[in-house]
């Protein structure tokens, strides 16, 4: 670790200066997705499957094309397949031999106005054979369900599979022996788990405008959470060449990771290259639903075994997932999520990736933790009552720490877990009393974070402020925690920078916003950015004085002689070497093009007290407190944001959110009146606590944080239910109808 | 057939012409360019279009464009005058109280028409208001605690 973390002393980083993007997003000027608009713009619409699993035997557009004011249509036909790596998302972008779910798109069309294109969409006569379907994760895996690839056969498998399948892999991550553990343990509890899909939930629909020209030369606008892939993947399924078609990023009303993929981007380019006009496309509420992310759902077991004096033995799980139609459930990721908050000698974890009749996965916050979280937490809980102690007593006995070896194979360096469980220990609200029908519980959480490639550029105005141009949209506030580090390392106001998200032709490469990688690896790069900046306006000042550039350091925003022996000169400012830069070598910039290593794990401890109606069903969350690590909080007031935003999307799909299917594989509830995420009245105050324990591999210690509060609201959720009930609830979410039926089952049995 | 709507949005006089099926909040983002107001659903489940029609809160998508005629509106560009937010802004500004904005203009214009009606509301009593808008990043905390503090700010403006 550089010596200097740990002790460093911020002047502006842990501050909470106005967010630069602010007075817009207050005032309605922020342009979102579906603020853009075009002279001559068309708009542009989807057809959708109705079918969860059909053939397509014809589709016929005739109609449809022969419609007034209708100017272009699109089919599979116009995205050729080419052997470019790109097949599942070209499928899952326009349908081609089959439908593969309800809600997968299978033409499209543009139009002089929205009726226009919804009159054009009832013309298009597509001719299916309905197939069975499937979409339980369980059920797919039986060797009589209905495949849906013929090509798919399980990886990993020994001996190799001979029959395509709907298991499209197996991973196994572990060491020891938790069979030989569990003979050592006093107590071993085995569980079996169901966690259903939930959806990211952002309030912004996808929504895009495409200008192209039938050169393949154009403009693409559009809300993701990384253009460099919308740039990538439309101009591939286009056959354009990558620079000729630059993509910019609107203000993003929410992603969580569902917009770290494309859906109607390339769809819009198609057709405003057919139409040779720009093409607006902004989904439906429905459309998001029914075709853009969700989640994994899961069937899980898991066994974990412990000695009387609460030290764990064994541990096992395995993991089924399912993620849509196309491989890709993130069970792997599950498999090395499931027990990295614990130091164990004998663990095995399995993981199956499993397709069925439903959307494509999209990422959605720490992709794949949550629901075994659920599981390995729930288990955790029941062990420590079983052995009849505190349950953050039995969590730290056993929390993993420096130099621990990871369940899925590092060695971890500095991290916070036993940090966290201790401040939630000596918080007052783990001694708060409870009333009868209430319930605490608590539950640990991990996510790995990610760098990534990143690219920033950094410029120096001649009147001494700063622009600085990153690659990552703004999902959060980064654009405030980027300023703060350009303000830190180069001793200038915060007022003086600002901070713009570049669009693809302006800038390198950047890998998308996910992963809690921003503010840690753009971060990273901005740092490093403004010191090559500041080593060019020391060579300045080492010129203007005539002295050697190691004579000049950086202190305060000054350049000035490292000592009397280097020479005696007024320091120079910022504002002052800019001002001259015109006499002494031209514009002064700073650049950082980095494949950012080091991101640090992250570990987070909840809290959490609930009331249980035994009537309807109904739970109350009555108080939450969230701990997690930051590392090094930069803005704390939007660290805290994530902790809350978070730990709440976890409260919803602990106790509502769920997609449900019907028997004939159609999506029961596609609106937010029957897909119930968390409202205002629903909720406490959310209480955080920030822990700071440096990450070594960022300069000023920042760990990611977006993405570990998502993970213990499930389990933590469940464990005060317990406690509150004394019923373990084994299906998320734990909805009025599911804890009446545990209930009623449990009152029937004693 | 298009109609030919005259209604006054925000203070002033404004007019035009919309298919009778038409949404207030189509018209409004794609007639008259006031994008500030924002679909989330369409179904009037999520509040991010909440507009003022003569002093009530209301879904601009469950609301029809030609209904606005003779009537007036207020949206999210009406609120700050010139240069100058309005305490409830200014709260949310300080308080953190957004991350991605997208539900921010529903929260405020639904925000505001509360604090009109009470000007020394509960804690629960904002929960309740605000139930019918939905935010997908904050978990409520931070606008729930921007707007009591805004109440707190304007009571004491207004008696000094």
């Amino acid at each position: 670790m550089p010596k200097d973390i740990a002790t460093r002393t911020f002047k502006q980083v842990g501050t909470r200066p106005l967010r630069p993007d602010g007075i817009e997003k207050v005032t309605g000027r922020a342009r979102f997705g579906a603020d853009f608009s075009m002279p001559g713009m068309l708009t542009g619409r989807i057809l959708r499957s109705p079918h969860a699993h059909a053939r397509i035997l014809k589709i016929d557009t005739s109609a449809a094309e022969a419609l007034p004011g209708v100017k272009a249509v699109v089919t599979a036909r116009d995205f050729p397949e080419t052997d470019d790596g790109l097949h599942d998302i070209r499928m899952n972008v326009m349908a081609r031999e089959k439908a593969l779910y309800d809600g997968h798109a299978v033409a499209a069309v543009a139009a002089v106005s929205p009726a226009v294109a919804k009159e054009a969409l009832k013309l298009i006569r597509v001719d299916y054979e309905v197939l069975p379907h499937v979409t339980d994760v369980d059920e797919a895996m039986k060797p009589s369900a209905p495949v849906l690839h013929q090509h798919i056969f399980t990886a990993n498998e020994s001996p190799a599979a001979k029959r395509p399948s709907n298991v499209a892999g197996k991973y196994e991550f572990g060491h020891g022996d938790p069979e030989a553990g569990f003979r050592k343990a006093d107590h071993v509890i085995a569980r079996s788990f169901k966690v259903e899909a939930a959806h990211q939930g952002y309030i912004e629909p996808h929504a895009c405008v495409a200008n192209v020209t039938a050169d393949g030369q154009g403009d693409l606008w559009c809300c993701t959470q990384g253009h460099f892939m919308v740039r990538a993947i439309s101009a591939g399924l286009n056959g354009m060449d990558l620079s000729k078609l630059r993509v910019t990023a609107s203000e993003i009303g929410g992603g969580f990771g569902g917009k770290t993929t494309v859906y109607i981007e390339p769809v819009a380019v198609a057709l405003s290259r057919k139409a040779g006009k720009p093409v607006k496309i902004v989904m439906t509420r429905d459309e998001v639903f029914r075709a853009t992310g969700p989640t994994h759902s899961a069937s899980i077991d898991v066994k974990i075994g412990a000695t009387k004096d609460g030290r764990i033995t064994g541990a096992f799980a395995e993991l089924r997932y399912q993620g849509g139609a196309f491989p890709g459930s993130l069970a792997d990721m599950g498999a090395m999520a499931a027990f990295a908050c614990y130091d164990l000698e004998n663990v095995r974890t399995i993981g199956w990736d499993v397709v069925t009749n439903r959307p494509k996965l999209a990422a959605y916050r720490a992709p794949s933790a949550p629901a075994i979280c659920f599981a390995v937490e729930s288990v955790i809980d029941e062990l420590a009552r079983t052995i009849g102690m505190d349950p953050i007593d039995f969590r730290l006995k056993n929390a993993a720490r420096e130099g621990t070896l990871s369940s899925y194979g590092p060695t971890y360096q500095a991290i916070g877990l036993e940090a966290t469980l201790r401040a939630l220990k000596a918080h007052p609200h783990y001694k708060a009393p409870l009333k009868p029908g209430q319930g605490r519980g608590v539950a640990c959480g991990f996510w790995f974070n990610f760098g990534g490639q990143t690219c920033v550029s950094l410029n120096i105005g001649l009147d001494g402020t700063v622009a600085l141009s990153v690659g990552t949209p703004d999902i959060g506030g980064s654009r405030a925690s980027m300023s703060l580090m350009v303000a830190e390392e180069l001793g200038i106001p915060y007022e003086k920078v600002r901070c713009i998200i570049a669009d693809t032709a302006s800038l390198g490469y950047n890998d998308v916003t996910d992963g809690s990688r921003v503010t840690f690896s753009t971060g990273l790069a901005t740092i490093q950015a403004a010191r090559n900046a500041i080593k060019v306006m020391c060579a300045r000042a080492a010129a203007t004085w005539g002295i050697p550039e190691d004579a000049v350091e950086w202190v305060d925003g000054h350049a000035r002689p490292t000592g009397p022996n280097a020479g005696n000169f007024e320091p120079l400012s910022l504002a002052d070497i800019a001002a001259q830069s015109h006499q002494t070598g031209g514009p002064i910039a700073g650049h950082c093009e980095v494949t950012a290593e080091g991101a640090g794990v992250s570990f987070g401890a909840h809290l959490a007290d609930v009331e249980v109606d035994r009537e309807t069903g109904a739970v109350k969350v009555l108080r939450y407190t969230v701990a997690q690590d930051a590392g090094k909080a930069v803005h704390p007031a939007y660290v805290e944001g994530q902790y809350q935003g978070g730990a709440v999307q976890g409260i919803g799909w602990a106790l509502n959110e769920e997609y449900i299917y019907g028997h004939d594989g159609r999506l029961q509830n596609a609106g937010f009146l029957d897909y119930r995420i968390p409202v205002c009245s629903d909720l406490p105050m959310i209480d955080t606590l920030i822990l700071e324990i440096p990450n070594p591999g960022h300069p000023y210690g920042v760990r990611g944080v977006g993405e570990t509060p998502i993970v213990p609201p499930m389990a933590t959720i469940g464990n005060a239910i317990a406690a509150a009930t004394g019923v373990r609830m084994t299906h998320a979410p734990m909805s009025p109808p599911r804890i009446l039926k545990a209930l009623t089952e449990n009152q029937a049995g004693t | 057939m298009a109609l030919h709507v005259k209604t006054n949005v925000n203070g002033d006089a404004a007019e035009f012409l919309c298919e009778p099926d038409e949404t207030l909040l189509d018209a409004l983002r794609d007639r008259l360019g006031l994008t500030g107001t924002k679909e989330g659903c369409g179904t009037g489940d999520c509040g991010a279009c909440s507009v003022i029609l003569d002093g009530r809160l209301v879904c601009s998508c469950l609301v029809l464009a030609a209904e606005a005629e003779g009537r007036s509106v207020r949206t999210i560009e009406g609120m700050a005058k010139g240069d100058e937010l309005t305490t409830l802004q200014r709260k949310f500004l300080e308080h953190a109280a957004l991350q991605c904005g997208v539900c921010t203009p529903g929260f405020l214009v639904a925000a505001e028409e509360l604090l009109r009606r009470n000007d020394n509301p509960t804690e629960e009593q904002v929960r309740y208001w605000l139930a019918g808008n939905l935010c997908r990043c904050t978990g409520y905390d931070k606008i729930v605690r921007a707007v009591l503090d805004a109440a707190k700010d304007m009571r004491e403006h207004a008696h000094a």
